[in-house]
């Protein structure tokens, strides 16, 4: 390290919150497998996009990895099977979402092996990009992030748009959250892999992997490990939340912002997660499918928190159980990190594609409870902490005065993308975060 | 049986912050401010505090009460109002007319407007622009600081009955025997006698003036320290000062025998404890960041202006009064740049 990084500030972008990490409950944590819950319940739709249409009966058997459902379009990917069994059903599952959604139910072979026996071995230096964004659709990758995105479309940019830049996200700004930590210290030959399949499917002439400056440990193996000559770096950003938001990241990595209303593909950025790529890296080489995914389960309701390789179609319940949950403490179950995650009306819900947290946070946590909500006392904090330089504050009294074309029209409410920053660091304990997703849903059904 | 789960929208996270706790900080940091009124002025001083602030939380507490608002005095923001006020008025100020300037603040500065965070003005300042004009003489009758004597007796004019003139005060400081005393605080030695009191003796408020405001140092260390706890916004006072310096400097570089200095501007009158916990009322400041320093340049430079040329020997208060009402406007001009916006401003 040079004397003068000493003096160096951490690449960032403006504003943002530093709320507590708690990372350290599962931050050393290595991931762990499992045994199988008895019965997996893999929603068809747990991406973006057209939902996946079944392959299988009722009563058919199927082994695990074998292609359960096959894409509908472009913008959708395929489900394959995350256990050896036998389905049972093909019915409606509870989500977090809210309403119920079609679902494979598998019921799991008893002893049912953890190994995976669908197999195709390919040669990935003979492939052309068509066919590794190809490969990729039939993977039956997404965002693994959180945005659930289909990888493959992110791979082919609009017609005369060109990447330049792959990013590659590891920041992991969500309290709790270690499941990417982890990744980048444990699969970061998949990693690479996966960096090297997106440079040559998106033509992109460099990668580089932002990390946040609280896993430095994750930072320095990644240089250690990345190959000579390979235009891939890795490069700490500063802990901040949300750094891990695309838009943030970009703009801390390549001082460039997305333009209002486009895409990261309009200044040559494609951005993917570092588990993204680390599964792709795994996956591809064997023509393999997606069904299981590393997951952080945390949280002060937990006897033994930790980061799992969990099959995709695990209810809450079975995971938590394993996990010693202390039902008689537990307030809300959270699905994601606390900041954007969504709290789970039931235990029934599985863990899909998307699912990167399950954090069980206590009933009586303080930081839960139920505070006074007094009136907006212009302390600026909000338009300090919103990351795309909103006005949260005026955005809050158009929201209460029931304004809410106003507010999209003048005050930019689409630019909004639900971070929190603002109800966090609110002294008024406002809902602003909540104000501003009725009013853009109000504002999409008055466009309808 | 476990209890259910519970649901709730995101974020599930909240900072540990709330109003009550804020303004219960501001009114700590007011209070070595009150002590060393009470340790110069003396007992009248006290009571001053006690009726302002006992009159505005009644007036609160009446006006929230019958506009069904609830209790809204444990939010603790009409305690500052109320010290604030005490802290402004000249310290021999009559209890009856200190009681008239709490509850108009209160209910024609705060109440009206619908109460905590919908006023547009400060409260106490008008309260006190109330008794300005209605009692310009108490308003300006000025009395020594560290009178002998002045824990056990109070200055005469503070037990004034209610709706009577002032009781003068001018034997009992004949009385006093003080060698120096000449009635007039600095700014007006400097206003109309063009003679400058020591800053030392300015700065560190061993002079005469209202209750509250002639300490600069301990003004500053108090707002400094909730500046620190980030419970006030430091570009407030600092535009404040710089744009009160930056107007007074040239003035006094033409004619020194005639303007104040730059620093003697600063650390007189009502300016510290203005620029600190007037000017900075989140309500009633503006919430976005060039906002705040177009706002406090305004307020300096317009009490400098009062000062040498109005008719007036302070100008803060007007000049807070008048940048409050601007607030909106100076919003609407400077609402921030958007992440991603084209054309227009920094960034990409």
């Amino acid at each position: 390290m040079s004397l003068f990084s000493l003096f160096q500030r951490p690449r960032t972008f403006e504003h943002g919150i530093y709320p507590v990490e708690h990372k350290e409950l599962t931050a050393d944590k290595p991931i762990r497998r499992l045994p199988f819950a008895p019965e997996l319940a893999i929603p068809l739709a747990q991406h973006k996009g057209a939902p996946a249409v079944p392959l299988v009966k009722v009563g058919q058997e199927v082994v695990r990895g074998e292609p359960i459902a096959r894409a509908e379009g472009f913008v959708s990917v395929p489900m394959h099977a995350p256990a050896t069994g036998v389905i049972r059903a093909i019915a409606l599952t509870p989500t977090a979402d809210g309403p119920k959604t079609q679902a494979i139910f598998l019921k799991v072979y008893e002893a049912a092996s953890q190994e995976v026996l669908y197999d195709l071995e390919r040669d990935l230096d003979a492939m052309t990009p068509e066919e590794i964004v190809a490969a990729v659709q039939d993977a039956g990758l997404v965002g693994l992030g959180g945005g659930a995105f289909p990888s493959h479309v992110k791979m082919k940019p609009p017609a005369g748009k060109l990447i330049e830049t792959v990013i590659v996200n590891g920041c992991e700004c969500e309290p709790y959250l270690t499941c990417d930590h982890r990744i980048m210290l444990e699969q970061s030959d998949a990693l690479i892999r996966g960096i090297k399949l997106a440079l040559k499917a998106t033509g992109a002439k460099r990668a580089i992997i932002g990390v946040e400056d609280n896993k430095l440990d994750a930072v320095a193996h990644l240089r250690a490990v990345i190959p000579k000559g390979l235009p891939i770096t890795a490069e700490a950003v500063e802990t901040k939340y949300p750094q891990g938001a695309e838009k943030m990241l970009i703009k801390s990595l390549l001082r460039k912002e997305v333009p209002v209303g486009g895409l990261p593909a309009d200044i040559g950025v494609a951005v993917y997660n570092v588990g993204t790529l680390a599964q792709m890296g795994d996956l591809l080489p064997k023509g393999r499918g997606l069904i299981e995914r590393v997951v952080t389960v945390s949280g002060p309701a937990l006897a033994n928190p930790g980061n799992f390789m969990v099959p995709i179609g695990t209810p809450l319940r079975f995971l938590l159980a394993q996990v010693g949950l202390a039902a008689d403490r537990v307030g809300e179950v959270i699905l994601g990190g606390p900041m954007m995650g969504m709290a789970v009306a039931s235990l029934d819900v599985p863990v899909t594609k998307a699912v990167s947290g399950v954090v069980a946070l206590e009933r009586e946590d303080p930081d839960l409870e139920r505070r006074k909500v007094y009136p907006c006392i212009k302390c600026a904090e909000c338009l300090k902490a919103c990351p795309v330089s909103l006005n949260p504050s005026m955005l809050g009294e158009l929201a209460i005065a029931r304004q809410y074309a106003r507010m999209a029209e003048e005050f930019n409410l689409n630019q909004c993308f639900e971070c929190g920053c603002c109800a966090y660091v609110c002294p008024s304990n406002i809902p602003l975060t909540q104000y501003f997703r009725i009013a853009k849903s109000i504002n999409r059904d008055q466009r309808k | 049986m476990p209890k259910p789960i519970e649901i709730r929208t995101s974020p599930h996270l909240k900072r540990a912050i709330s109003v009550d706790r804020i303004m219960r900080n501001v009114v700590f940091a007011l209070l070595p401010i009150c002590a060393f009124s009470v340790f110069q002025f003396g007992l009248s001083a006290l009571l001053l505090l006690l009726t302002t602030t006992g009159v505005a939380i009644a007036t609160e507490w009446f006006f929230a009460r019958t506009s069904g608002r609830g209790n809204t005095v444990s939010d603790w923001s009409v305690v500052i109002t109320g010290i604030l006020l005490a802290l402004t008025l000249p310290p021999g100020f009559p209890l009856w007319m200190a009681a008239v300037a709490a509850f108009i603040g209160v209910a024609l500065g705060k109440a009206l407007f619908g109460g905590l965070g919908y006023n547009v003005m400060n409260p106490a300042l008008v309260g006190r622009a109330f008794v300005q004009a209605a009692f310009p003489v108490a308003i300006t009758t000025w009395t020594p600081a560290f009178a002998p004597g002045r824990f056990t007796e109070v200055i005469p004019s503070t037990f004034t009955l209610p709706f009577m003139q002032p009781i003068p005060v001018k034997d009992w400081i004949a009385g006093l025997q003080l060698d120096a005393w000449t009635g007039a605080t600095p700014l007006a030695l400097q206003k109309f006698q063009h003679i400058e009191l020591p800053v030392t003796d300015v700065f560190t408020g061993m002079i005469a003036g209202s209750a509250g405001e002639t300490s600069a140092a301990l003004i500053l260390i108090c707002g400094l320290w909730l500046a620190s706890k980030r419970m006030l916004d430091w570009r407030i006072p600092a535009a404040v000062m710089a744009g009160a310096a930056l107007t007074t400097l040239p003035f006094w570089l033409m004619d020194a025998s005639l303007y104040p200095s730059p620093w003697f501007v600063l650390f007189s009158g009502g300016l510290m404890l203005g620029a600190w916990f007037m000017a900075s009322d989140m309500v009633a400041s503006p919430v976005t960041t060039s906002g705040v320093i177009v706002y406090g340049l305004f307020i300096g430079s317009l009490t400098v202006v009062i000062r040498l040329f109005g008719g007036l020997v302070e100008g803060i208060m007007y000049a807070i009064l008048l940048a409050n009402a601007l607030g909106p406007l100076i919003m609407s001009w400077t609402q921030p740049r958007v992440y991603g916006a084209v054309g227009k401003g920094r960034g990409e």
